[in-house]
């Protein structure tokens, strides 16, 4: 009797809680945390400087985050909210993204050149790779044998061996890469260029580029459309793509590489997060210090919530 | 003079990817000014304005070109004020045909028009002057320093936005400060706004003691108005003139809010990394010219990246041509203008604490591109060194 009173009242308790989007506010040194129910903020948690890259653990017992200021990639209780402990990730951690081993993060030090790759368990720097200026996207195929930094003033995709943690190839892109992601069971790699305005795909057996993807915003002059942030729905069917200063996200057709809409969200949209069956879609919004939640089947905008200042990074975290 | 070798020799760390070995050698050559004395000496002059960025630049160059067998070496000269700016430049000329300069606008005539120059490639990193980008401008001369032009107009837009319509000037007496009056009032004139009262500061009294005294009574005739314009390049009086005006307003131009082509406020764009990375270098924060040498070495490192050329010919039609992008941490590609070599790029308006605006502002649009509402367009050039 009393242990079934005891599990009715878990029950009730994880059922109370929705899913949530953590949102790292650049300028504000805090997460903020969105409720998907109420589409609110239900938490503000106090992070180290500059907080930027933020990813879940694989069982979402710890939530690690990069603040850059203050050279740590924290990692936090997410129940909590509580910093258990730095890991070493050398100097100004921006973005990392954790080795499907759910073990080590590879690390791009912004302000040093360098890939760092820390072991979570032991909590110590496995190797540093020398990679061009200004790292910034980070992404691992899905085997988990390549690792990929781009370099935001080298204007590389550096492709690391994960089994030897060395450069295997280097690739030129447009300027200023942002972001690499491994699409469709890791045979693509694409990268978003910043200043180029482009995403480059690249096949990831040969390194070389098989489409570069263009885009043009009504009423935006071509110099502002920026893409940075991106992300696929379910199946790898579609893109959605951040373009920055041109308040708009792109979504493009993953098969034929066209952009088939463009959604208005807010100011400078940088990052964003799918909900657990990728129906919605949540982006950062750094200018207005907002974040949007764009219905996927209709892209439209729906809704919008502010959060910190400069919202950078956004995560999912499921609660059930 | 003194001439260093800055660095050279990357290790080629081997690859998978293909490489093929390339030497790029760049040179950079000051011609050192007298400083003009000022009240003030709260802001000296670096002596190392310049070289400082476009030391960076070849860090940021060598980086990248290790991965691509490309080698990037940086020879300085500083020529002293009483030596031979075109011997220097001839010197650096038997070496390399890609040279970098800090120096007046004449100096810069001088080694364009050079016999040997012919075939190189020059960035004007260091002189603003309008007419070196309209009736003396030269096909093998780059500049990536903004011209008066354009920060006059960069400020003239944000005085529209404001509806600052009813302008007064002070301007200084030396070529420099007269330079950029005119552009001033160029700029108003081109939108549209004027100004309406102008006097000249021919002061010789210490302003330090007696600004509060002075300027007061100084700007009293100019009768009400939007703002003050001061124009004084060297910032020998202007730093006295804010606060101290008859009438609260405003002041802009060398002091207050000033139009320029780098400041340490600006931090946007990912220009924050550049900060911290030239700060850590040079342990001061970077300038107007430090930011033009830095694009001029990165636009030559972007250019060789791309087209695996090094020669000058190659290179320049390269950054002439709609491929080319400098990505300049300004929030959008910086690129070069066909009619006169200038290179595109937004103005910080900016005060001492924060960044005020970049411009182009919104709202001012071109057919071509928003960055030529800043500075000599097309049609207004007198340049027809680069119609081929």
């Amino acid at each position: 009797m009393i242990r079934l009173s005891l599990l009715a009242s878990l029950f009730l308790s994880t059922s109370a809680v929705a899913d949530e989007i953590w949102v790292t506010n650049e300028k504000d040194d805090t997460i903020s945390v969105i409720d998907l129910d109420s589409f609110e903020v239900t938490r503000t948690i106090q992070t180290g400087e500059r907080p930027r890259g933020i990813t879940f653990s694989k069982d979402y017992s710890v939530v690690y985050i990069c603040a850059s200021d203050s050279d740590a990639v924290q990692v936090m209780d997410p129940e909590t909210g509580e910093i258990l402990y730095d890991l070493p990730s050398g100097e100004d951690p921006e973005q990392f993204v954790l080795h499907p081993d759910d073990r080590h993060l590879y690390i791009a030090n912004e302000d040093d050149a360098i890939t760092t790759v820390v072991d979570t368990k032991t909590r110590t720097v496995v190797a540093q790779i020398d990679v061009g200026i200004e790292p910034e996207g980070m992404a691992v195929s899905p085997d988990g044998k390549i690792a990929i930094t781009t370099s935001e003033t080298t204007n590389m995709a550096h492709w690391i061996d994960t089994e030897t943690q060395e450069l295997f190839a280097n690739t030129l892109v447009d300027s200023r890469p942002r972001h690499a992601e491994f699409v469709k069971d890791g045979t693509e790699l694409w990268v978003s260029s910043e200043i180029g305005g482009t995403i480059s795909v690249f096949d990831v057996a040969t390194q070389a580029e098989k489409a570069k993807i263009e885009f043009k915003v009504k009423g935006v002059h071509p110099d502002r459309v920026q893409p940075v942030g991106f992300e696929l729905t379910a199946g790898d069917t579609h893109a959605f793509v951040a373009l920055g200063p041109a308040n708009h996200l792109a979504v493009i057709n993953a098969e034929t590489y066209e952009v088939e809409d463009y959604i208005l969200v807010g100011r400078r949209v940088w990052h964003m997060a799918f909900n657990a069956d990728r129906s919605k879609l949540y982006t950062t919004n750094g200018v207005s210090g907002d974040v949007t939640m764009v219905d996927v089947a209709s892209r439209k905008a729906e809704k919008t919530v502010k959060v910190g200042r400069f919202p950078w990074g956004a995560a999912f975290r499921p609660t059930n | 003079m003194n001439t260093y070798l800055a660095a050279a020799c990357a290790a080629i760390i081997s690859f998978a990817s293909p490489v093929s070995a390339l030497d790029v050698a760049v040179h950079y050559i000051k011609q050192e000014v007298a400083a003009l004395p000022t009240l003030s000496n709260l802001d000296p002059i670096p002596d190392d304005l310049g070289a400082m960025g476009a030391k960076l630049a070849l860090e940021d160059n060598i980086t990248t070109g290790r991965f691509l067998g490309h080698m990037y070496s940086l020879t300085t000269t500083v020529v002293g004020v009483d030596e031979d700016f075109e011997q220097a430049v001839l010197g650096a000329l038997g070496q390399t045909d890609l040279l970098i300069l800090d120096a007046p606008a004449q100096f810069v005539l001088d080694a364009a028009d050079a016999l040997q120059a012919k075939d190189a490639l020059m960035f004007n990193a260091a002189a603003p002057d309008i007419a070196l980008r309209s009736s003396d401008c030269r096909s093998n001369v780059l500049h990536s320093l903004p011209s008066r032009a354009m920060r006059s107009d960069a400020l003239m837009q944000f005085f529209v936005k404001r509806r600052w319509s009813d302008i007064a000037m002070i301007a200084g007496t030396t070529p420099q400060d007269v330079a950029f009056a005119e552009a001033l009032e160029g700029s108003a004139k081109k939108f549209g706004l004027k100004i309406s009262a102008s006097k000249t500061w021919a002061f010789d009294s210490d302003m330090r003691r007696n600004a509060a005294q002075e300027v007061p009574l100084f700007t009293q005739e100019f009768g009400d108005y939007d703002v003050l314009l001061v124009a004084d390049e060297a910032n020998d009086f202007a730093r006295y003139i804010p606060y101290n005006t008859w009438h609260p307003r405003p002041v802009a131009g060398s002091e207050g809010l000033t139009p320029r082509a780098w400041d340490r406020v600006v931090e946007q764009w990912g220009a924050a990394q550049l900060q911290s990375r030239f700060v850590e270098q040079a342990g001061r924060p970077m300038q107007d010219v430090d930011y033009a040498a830095w694009a001029a070495m990165r636009s030559i490192g972007e250019a060789v990246t791309r087209t695996g050329a090094n020669d000058a010919a190659s290179l320049r039609g390269f950054l002439l041509s709609d491929e080319f992008e400098l990505a300049g941490f300004k929030g959008r590609p910086l690129t070069y203008r066909g009619w006169n070599g200038q290179l595109r790029q937004p103005i910080a308006l900016s005060h001492r604490g924060a960044l005020v605006a970049s411009a182009p502002l919104e709202g001012f649009l071109h057919q071509r591109s928003e960055l030529d509402t800043l500075g000599l367009d097309l049609p207004e050039s007198a340049c027809t060194a680069f119609n081929e």
